[in-house]
């Protein structure tokens, strides 16, 4: 294994105390003090993330949409410029490669978000899929910094540091949209997304800017209750939220109907896509197993790899499992089969041995109040 | 970095011991920063018999969860009821408030001073 590869920002993380660790081949921060006060923070004022570690993937050409949309499970020809839309890109047999988010920067220009640890293979999956068509798949990833700033103060924070005319550009973004921002003073893509539940704004810059706006955002966001959160907090509000992570929820050996991501498959589009036959079987013949949400009615958690039973029999396992600190009881995501899917199911996971009562709830687990 | 009390001993899964009759335990410093924030513990009983080197209970961080095992072998005289329903003083004061439990011991587990548990885990010896 060769050294974990570092962010631009990772000196930063240093200064402010974070405890590391290696996520999808980087050394990201784990956590700067308090994984909980963290977590807290983003609810109820905001946090400061390093996502450099995710991929940015261009794609330009007349083709581009085109394209796009025989490359990935999603239709991306009919978002509209300005917008960013959530999907999958496949295999032929329907597993999926990684889950990603695609903004739409112009009619022929498309922005590609794959996780950290898939973004070499999703960056090379593009640039194979591209051949035959009039298009360029540009893998910047290596220069290309982004910062999230989520939680309920992310507006005023963001505020503090644009001129009048784009603070109502900020505050009238609409959720999963972006444009071209001058925050602190450097030219930044601005996208009102982000994987914690919360209202939110994810800055893609070029590297050897992302210090000094990091350094920026640090100190606007001081008045405001932001402070610094890592990856650590960052799983347990996905996990609240929940959203699938790729390696738990989501592998190539999965498919997207298990994984409650049916509704983004478009068997509409008029493009072949890679995994389409595949996919239009594993529809017709019905998920084996489904992804479901799992209170725990004690107080212990259960974990990934957990089983889950129901009168002693397994019926699945866990994927992901916190206690949650938004609302007091552990949660799980965990694939069942699908007779055990419904609301209300009273299930079992085995604690080491040990079983302990959960029962299936409706996803998300956490919703903020709008 | 984390703190190792040069006026106790340890175990090598990362349980302290004092000099006291009962003698109190509880984890290090060490290992409740590992663990990250502690949610849950799970305590043996007054009165249940432990045994050195055996699982006697579990910590639960927000993360993972974790076996506590016994630094020694005897009888549970006391248990914190106060880091069973909080479970954060083990991060906030792992060698004070967040002790676990008080034993009548009758044999001691295999146990290390400060330094050496210092030098196997880090930390530093105050």
């Amino acid at each position: 294994m060769s050294d974990p590869k570092k962010t631009s920002l990772h000196a930063k993380h240093a200064e402010l105390g974070a405890s590391f660790t290696d996520f999808g081949g980087w050394d990201m921060p784990l956590k700067y003090g308090s994984e909980l006060a963290e977590h807290k923070a983003v609810r109820a004022t905001a946090g400061l993330f390093d996502l450099s570690h995710m991929g940015e993937v261009w794609v330009e050409g007349p083709e581009a949409a085109k394209f796009l949309n025989s490359a990935l499970a999603g239709n991306m020809a009919i978002m509209a410029v300005g917008r960013a839309k959530y999907s999958v890109i496949c295999n032929e047999a329907g597993g999926i490669i990684d889950d990603l988010i695609t903004y739409r920067r112009g009619e022929e220009k498309f922005l590609v978000v794959p996780n950290a640890g898939n973004a070499p293979v999703v960056a090379a999956a593009l640039a194979e899929r591209a051949a035959g068509f009039d298009v360029v798949v540009t893998d910047a990833s290596a220069d290309t910094s982004l910062i999230a700033v989520q939680g309920p103060a992310s507006v005023a924070i963001l505020h503090e540091l644009v001129d009048e005319a784009t603070k109502s550009l900020v505050s009238d973004m609409k959720y999963y949209a972006a444009d071209d921002a001058t925050v602190a003073g450097f030219d930044v893509l601005l996208a009102r997304t982000g994987y914690t539940g919360e209202d939110g704004f994810e800055l893609y810059l070029p590297n050897d800017q992302a210090p000094a706006l990091w350094e920026a955002l640090m100190n606007a966001g001081a008045n405001h209750g932001l402070i610094p959160a890592g990856l650590a907090c960052r799983d347990s509000l996905r996990l609240e939220a929940g959203m699938p992570l790729y390696g738990n929820e989501l592998s190539l050996e999965g498919n997207p109907f298990e994984a409650n991501l049916g509704p983004i498959v478009s068997f509409k589009k008029e493009e072949d896509f890679t995994g389409r036959k595949a996919l239009e079987a594993i529809k017709a013949e019905g998920a084996k197993k489904v992804l479901v949400g799992l209170k725990g009615l004690g107080r212990r958690a259960g974990r990934g790899g957990y089983p889950v039973s129901v009168d002693g029999t397994q019926i699945g396992a866990v994927t992901s499992g916190q206690p949650s600190p938004t609302l007091g009881y552990p949660v799980a995501l965990a694939y069942v089969e699908p007779a055990f899917a419904e609301i209300g199911t009273k299930v079992d996971v085995d604690l080491r041995g040990k079983p302990e009562a959960f029962e299936v709830v409706a996803l998300p687990f956490y919703t903020r109040a709008k | 970095m984390s703190k190792v009390l040069a006026s106790l001993r340890y175990s090598a899964e990362h349980e302290w011991v004092d000099a006291s009759t009962p003698t109190k335990v509880g984890i290090t410093q060490v290992a409740a920063d590992a663990l990250g924030d502690v949610v849950y513990v799970d305590l043996p009983e007054v009165g249940d018999s432990i045994t050195a080197g055996e699982t006697c209970g579990e910590v639960e961080s927000t993360k993972s969860v974790s076996d506590l095992y016994a630094p020694v072998t005897g009888t549970i005289v006391a248990v914190n009821q106060d880091a069973i329903d909080n479970p954060a003083i083990l991060n906030e004061d792992p060698y004070g408030a967040g002790w676990l439990f008080t034993v009548e011991v009758t044999e001691e587990g295999p146990l290390l001073s400060a330094a050496d548990y210092a030098s196997a885990n880090g930390g530093d010896v105050a």
